[in-house]
């Protein structure tokens, strides 16, 4: 027996025909046609469709309305995007407080857990109330007064505690094995955060972040409650003048296209995750 | 000299006695192999003397400084000379390989990028893991993480290097190129504990050799006594049932 019997080839892959690989995709676009169609024809025969049309969706109110909107829709692009970053770093900067050990960082510790408590039982709107009305209104001088900033502070405090806890889950998610490895290369505890746990925290909880960052796209319209002028703050002067509603359509659209994509890459970084999660179960 | 001793070392987890009044004292240059059934607190030994888990009682000292002492409460002075591979290897499974292997020497020493990855380098070929240097801990196989994880211990260039069952995931061919980088080691003056199922290695390799039970040393001599002419009878238990395993 110099040598056994050689190994069987690979398999060869499987070809797909267009026909397998298109008909059920248009299968199920079609059924989901049909039914579009079917809701619409029974919506559009209702007898107050022709006043919910214009009162909500008359393209001519529509795209009178647009230019505002989308200026103020920047608005709340903008405060998302300033705030992602912010709260993404305060975040962690309160998880990893939480997680210190030792006499000498216990104030930060108990710093850590009574913020997280307090500012998680506030509703978010109530923040806001009180940071964009209430610190312009001390009149404080070297503090700014716009209503725009402290609203964004109040929305990045709020969320800020609710990142915190999504990042502390993910650390402690992380084996007991690698502190106990990077405290035996010598790793101090500041480095052991540093270069073990948080970056294995960070992927761990990535698809929990990002659902975070879908919802304060959205939240961020708290901030037309101090007069902040975002999309919907816009939309509802608009609406106001014109006692039409169409501009709150144009609005609730804005912020579909944005949010939309956010959704489906959340969704992609999630069954990404779980592969690889998979893969290390051997 | 004595680079390590253990008096009265006394350990609970719980109520359960782990370790029961070990004395233990290795000097320079010499390779103590620690043998003994699973659960009999040969992981746990190794995990007090570079303090990782706390004991009861007792005292540990390296180079004659407790390593209670101030010197070592707080700085990682003593994880520098103390190097130690786990029974699981503990890999960084975020980092490679490389950087798995540099990161203690570039943050804890800081020794330059450089020179603490051609050093890796070396020590990875010495293994024959150069190959793997990009690769990350999930695309490698258990005795090929313990290769590395090994070569990060001895990154470090510890005084006194721990090793807990390191060779226990290797191919048998591979373990004669481990054998030979240990005795390299020792050569060049590094003092070890080694945590071992495997006999022959033990024999080929250590000084003496330390019998546990129950968290007890219960007789320890030089391999070629305590292999050949067990005093103890529970010992001589031990070995006869590794004997029959096939594994001496
Ligand atoms: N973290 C822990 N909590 C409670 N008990 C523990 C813990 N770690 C170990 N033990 C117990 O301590 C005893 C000694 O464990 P240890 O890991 O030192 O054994 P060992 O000799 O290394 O065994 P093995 O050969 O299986 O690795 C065992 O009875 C074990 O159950
Ligand atoms: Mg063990």
């Amino acid at each position: 027996m110099s040598s056994g019997p050689r190994a069987p080839a690979p398999p060869a892959r499987r070809t797909v025909s267009i026909r397998e690989k298109y008909v059920p995709f248009l299968i199920s676009f079609a059924s989901v046609a049909v039914v579009i169609a079917l809701v619409a024809r029974l919506v559009t025969q209702a007898e107050h469709w022709p006043r919910i049309k214009l009162q909500f969706f008359n393209l001519d109110a529509i795209v009178a309305a647009f230019p505002t909107v989308l200026r103020g829709f920047g608005i709340n692009m903008s405060v998302w995007a300033i705030a992602l970053v912010a709260i993404a770093i305060w975040a962690l900067v309160l998880a990893i407080f939480r997680s210190l050990s030792g006499p000498l960082l216990a104030p930060l510790k108990v710093f850590a857990i009574l913020y997280i408590d307090l500012v998680r039982g506030i509703p978010s709107l109530l923040l806001v109330l009180l940071f964009g009305f209430g610190i312009p209104a001390l009149q404080i001088p070297g503090l700014p007064r716009s209503s725009l900033f402290w609203g964004s502070v109040a929305m990045v405090l709020g969320y800020s505690a609710y990142a915190a806890e999504v990042y502390r889950s993910g650390m402690e998610a992380v084996h007991d094995g690698q502190r106990a490895a990077a405290k035996a290369l010598g790793l101090s505890q500041w480095q052991t955060l540093r270069h073990a746990i948080v970056p294995q925290a960070v992927r761990n909880v990535l698809p929990a972040l990002l659902n975070l960052a879908v919802a304060l796209q959205k939240d961020v319209a708290l901030l037309s409650v101090i007069g902040v002028r975002d999309a919907v703050r816009e939309a509802q002067i608009y609406t106001a003048r014109t006692f039409n509603y169409s501009s709150l359509i144009a609005a609730a659209f804005l912020f579909l296209i944005a949010t939309i994509p956010m959704a489906r890459l959340t969704d992609y970084v999630a069954k990404k995750d779980q592969e690889r999660r998979l893969q290390r179960t051997v | 000299m004595t680079r390590i001793r253990i008096d009265n070392l006394t350990k609970y987890y719980g109520d359960t006695l782990v370790l029961d009044a070990v004395d233990l004292a290795v000097g320079e240059h010499e390779v103590v192999c620690l043998i003994g059934a699973s659960g009999s607190g040969k992981s746990t030994l190794l995990r007090c003397v570079n303090k990782l888990v706390p004991f009861d009682h007792g005292t540990i000292e390296l180079d004659g400084v407790s390593i209670d002492d101030e010197r070592f409460r707080n700085s990682n002075e003593l994880y520098k000379r103390i190097g130690i591979v786990f029974q699981a290897y503990n890999l960084f499974p975020h980092l490679n390989v490389l950087q798995n292997i540099t990161l203690a020497p570039r943050k804890v020493h800081g020794t330059p990028r450089q020179e603490s990855e051609e050093r890796a380098h070396e020590l990875l070929t010495l293994f024959g893991m150069e190959q793997f240097a990009k690769s990350y801990p999930e695309q490698l196989s258990g005795g090929q993480q313990q290769r590395v994880a090994i070569v990060r211990a001895l990154a470090n260039n510890p005084d006194v290097l721990m090793l807990d069952e390191v060779t226990a995931a290797l191919d048998p061919e591979l373990i004669g190129g481990v054998l030979k980088i240990i005795r390299e080691l020792k050569e060049q003056g590094m003092t070890m504990i080694i945590v071992t199922h495997e006999m022959g290695f033990a024999r080929d390799v250590a000084d003496r050799v330390c019998f546990l039970e129950g968290g007890r040393i219960l007789e320890e001599g030089p391999p070629s006594q305590l292999f050949a002419h067990p005093e103890n009878p529970r010992t001589r238990q031990f070995l006869q049932r590794i004997i029959e395993a096939g594994r001496l």
